[in-house]
């Protein structure tokens, strides 16, 4: 138990080095630290948005009216299918989908074949290359046909829903010039915004929460684009072009009132055009967006019309051709990435579905100032005491403890910072906590070589005893507390996940350092002792 | 480096004799018995005063520009808003005031409506600190997460103790676990404290502190029942928790040391956080001492158990 090789003893201290090269700094303030030059670690503790500030809005997508969306915009479908095939029937809506009741149940074989068409294969990444479709299209008697929508199905429109809305918020937050905003996905149907540094949530609120609104406009016929606002005259009025967009800066005179709406989109998706193989957006409407749309394009072929995005113009290409099918595509001489990028935002601003807000929390800067502050001067008080409080008991010995408590201490900090873990107030308790609860190990160590030389054993073998049967205990009286830091990490959001990795960190650290560095120092002291003379005697 | 000095350190705790701890069993198991009955007809009665986490509404911390905050003018103003129950207390200092509303009907927009108006009528003259706002969907999950997380744990602790001890060290550790959890929730049921997200950690935290100290003192009773097979189980319990004494009570004054400066200094917003935490470990080291090992006794344990797993005669260990 207190022979330590050479290689092990470098490798130890070599650790303790490197957690007090990595802890460093954090002591210095940030501008000191970025004018290091860059070979030297520079990593700092990440603060929580409870201490440094900030909103965290979790939104949450109504999957039920999406569902019912789905359903909705089946049901169009299935009626202009049999409406093209001329085969007369009713359709209504039914759970999870819609049926069918034909008038002629001659039509049957007709009516399956065309409505089978309708069902798209799914791709949920896993199952890419499985024959899964959308949509199940069943006979259940002479005339009536069900066509229900898969879950599979509801779990592609919710996911393409989701990168829709992500894009959506992350292009909203962006806007707002805030540093540094997060934008998860959580769960199937969550978006997690946060924040640092915003004040006025309310104004972060509205611009995030406001219904994504895709349009169509018909471009007026002489002022297309110019690079001044016009004043809005009769039903025309400017809209400024996206700054994402090619024209940015620009502003094109368009017809207030839509040809389409973005409500009225059903999908959107980047593609290659077959002759020209230059990147297109490919989209389709529903039936009553196709129907306007092809009034639109007929009427208007070599004439531009306007995607608009929350009012402002994302392209304004040239209808090449009447688009009658309902569905169509959009060149415009764009790179792959953009055309994606556009698609995501065609079928975002196609979102069928609002977001609400499902959980705000927002911590003002002065109050997260306080609580750094509060916590620091816990911390200080907490750790003093403890250190004061282990001298005491354990004397040299509990000096030893010590030494061992602070490299802890900054291995944690270390630890934190560089792997990216985020400190919150919470975790600034889990980290004095932590403190306090290491020296556990040491204390069962230390009694237990008090009960061995009370015992009447000598130094080297009472302290050789105490380090081996404690060590037993030390592992799983840590290991509950690891199951419980393990169990809350799963349960928590922020604030309480930052306590929970620090706790988890600190059972680590607090063994790493009671069963290694603390014996080795105590192994190495036992060593230059015995050369000074047979009889050691134990300070503590 | 030969100059290290030599400083003897100092016992916390010296008693010439054995306490005879098993002699106060019956009263503590009384008393605990006591404790967690009044708990739980507490919690019955009162309920819990569920932050905004497990029950849904806003809460809204300000602190006023000026001067001490009119907490009345304050009553006033959001009391006309007719948003339902509406708390309004000083948080800390007197500038300070904490504002909660009740979950308002109508899903997760009607708390944000809620939110908007309180703000507005609360006016000018205060500087946000802090909103938190849970809608319905959100407090049901959270609730049901927390009770899953403290079921979970507790089970996990039980396969853990009952792994690595014979079942009636499980079954001891489990009660005195209980015993804690039912007794802080029942405190902070008189106290009417704010029991909310952090304080489910707290509990787990508290789960994970108090098995810590079971474990220490069962451990060594398993020790001892290898080394001593003829004593009798009471000695050899009463033994074994005066020998783990120093420890623990040494363990659970540095813990408490931190604590307490977290829960004097740590500030307002982590106040209820350490409050549970520091009567946590105080009532983790009572149950250990008095809850756990007692109920050992009480169900007995097959002494000579060292050989079985090894199909050998039991050595003396």
């Amino acid at each position: 138990m207190l022979y330590f090789s050479p290689a092990k003893i470098i490798t130890i201290s070599a650790i303790c080095v490197a957690a007090i090269i990595f802890a460093v700094p954090n002591f210095f303030s940030t501008e000191t630290v970025k004018s290091w030059p860059s070979w030297v670690p520079n990593n700092q503790l990440s603060l929580g948005l409870d201490l440094r500030g900030g909103a965290h809005l979790l939104y949450d997508m109504d999957v039920d009216e999406l569902r019912a969306n789905m359903i909705r915009n089946l049901r169009g479908d299935v009626r202009q299918r049999l409406i093209e095939n001329k085969i007369g029937g009713i359709t209504g809506r039914i759970a999870n989908g819609v049926q069918t009741r034909l008038a002629n149940p001659a039509d049957m074989p007709k009516a399956l074949e065309t409505l089978r068409q309708l069902a798209q294969p799914v791709n949920l990444g896993i199952f890419a290359g499985s024959d899964e479709r959308d949509l199940t299209v069943t006979q259940i008697s002479d005339q009536v046909i069900h066509i229900l929508i898969n879950d599979a199905g509801v779990q592609q429109r919710i996911g393409e829903a989701m990168s829709g809305a992500i894009e959506t918020v992350r292009r909203r937050v962006d806007a707002y010039g805030t540093a540094e905003p997060i934008i998860t996905r959580q769960g199937s149907n969550r978006i997690l915004v946060q924040v640092p540094g915003v004040e006025d949530t309310q104004s972060l609120k509205e611009l995030i929460g406001k219904t994504a609104k895709l349009t169509f406009h018909s471009v007026h016929p002489t002022e297309g684009i110019s690079s001044e606002a016009s004043p809005a005259r009769g039903e025309y009025k400017s809209f400024p072009a996206a700054e994402t967009s090619d024209e940015a800066g620009a502003f094109y005179f368009l017809r207030e009132i839509p040809v389409v709406r973005g409500d009225q989109l059903k999908s959107a998706a980047q593609g290659f055009d077959q002759r020209t193989n230059e990147p297109i957006i490919s989209f389709t409407f529903n039936q009553e967006g196709a129907r306007a749309f092809a009034k639109f394009t007929s009427e208007n072929v070599n004439r531009p019309f306007a995607i608009v995005l929350d009012g402002q113009v994302l392209s304004a290409p040239v209808v090449r051709e009447p688009i009658l099918g309902g569905s169509g595509q959009i060149s415009g001489g764009f790179s792959v990435k953009a055309a994606n990028d556009l698609a995501i935002q065609l079928r975002s601003g196609a979102l069928p579905t609002d977001l609400k807000v499902a959980e705000e929390r927002t911590v003002g800067p002065s109050l997260g100032a306080d609580s750094i502050a509060s916590g620091m001067l816990a911390g200080v008080v907490g750790v003093t005491a403890t250190i004061i409080l282990t001298i005491w008991i354990y004397g040299t010995f509990g000096f030893f403890a010590v030494l061992g408590l602070i490299i802890n201490g900054l291995l944690i900090v270390a630890l934190m910072s560089t792997i990216g873990f985020v400190l919150t107030l919470p975790g600034i308790a889990g980290l004095i906590l932590t403190i306090g609860m290491a020296v556990d190990a040491n204390v069962l160590i230390y009694e237990r070589i008090r009960e061995e030389l009370k015992g009447g054993k000598t130094a080297v073998s009472a302290i050789d005893v105490g380090f081996g049967r404690a060590m037993e205990t030390i592992f799983d009286s840590q290991l509950t507390t690891f199951a419980a830091a393990i169990i809350m990490f799963w349960l928590g959001s922020g604030p309480i996940r930052g306590f929970a990795v620090t706790l988890s960190i600190g059972i680590f650290t607090s063994i790493f350092t009671a069963v290694f560095v603390v014996r080795m120092m105590i192994a190495l002291w036992l060593q230059m002792e015995r050369k000074k003379s047979r009889n050691v005697d134990v300070p503590i | 480096m030969s100059v290290i000095p030599h400083i003897k350190g100092h016992k916390l705790f010296e008693s010439k004799e054995e306490i005879q701890f098993m002699a106060f069993s019956q009263p503590c198991l009384i008393g605990s018995i006591a404790a967690i009955i009044l708990s739980i007809a507490l919690w019955a009665s009162f309920g819990l005063n569920y932050g905004v986490d497990f029950k849904g509404g806003s809460m809204i911390e300000v602190r006023s520009k000026q001067g001490p905050a009119d907490i009345g003018a304050l009553r006033n103003a959001v009391g006309a808003l007719g948003l339902g129950s509406v708390q309004i207390q000083a948080f800390g200092s007197d500038r300070d005031v904490l504002i909660r509303v009740e979950q308002q009907k109508g899903g997760d927009e009607a708390q944000q409506d809620a939110l908007a108006k309180v703000l507005s009528a609360i006016g000018d003259g205060y500087e946000e600190r802090r909103k938190e706002v849970v809608g319905p969907t959100v407090s049901s999950e959270l609730r049901t997460t927390g009770l899953i997380a403290v079921l979970c744990s507790i089970i996990a602790i039980i396969c853990y103790v009952w792994f690595r001890f014979e079942w009636q060290f499980a079954i001891g550790a489990v009660v005195a676990l209980i015993h804690d959890v039912i007794i802080t929730i029942g405190v902070f049921s008189l106290l009417q404290l704010e029991f909310d997200l952090s304080t489910v950690a707290a509990l787990l935290t508290i789960l994970g502190y108090s098995v810590n100290d079971t474990v220490v003192v069962s451990d060594r009773i398993r020790e001892n029942l290898r080394k001593y097979k003829k004593m009798e189980l009471p000695q050899l319990l009463n033994m074994s928790i005066n020998q783990t004494l120093a420890r623990t009570l040494m363990t659970s004054l540095t813990t408490l040391v931190v604590l307490l400066a977290l829960y004097v200094l740590g500030g307002e917003v982590i106040r209820n956080f350490s409050f549970a935490m520091v009567f946590g470990v105080i009532i983790g080291t009572y149950s250990s001492i008095f809850v756990a090992a007692p109920l050992l006794a009480r169900l007995g344990i097959k002494r000579d158990w060292s050989g079985i797993a090894r199909g050998a005669p039991a050595k003396a260990g």
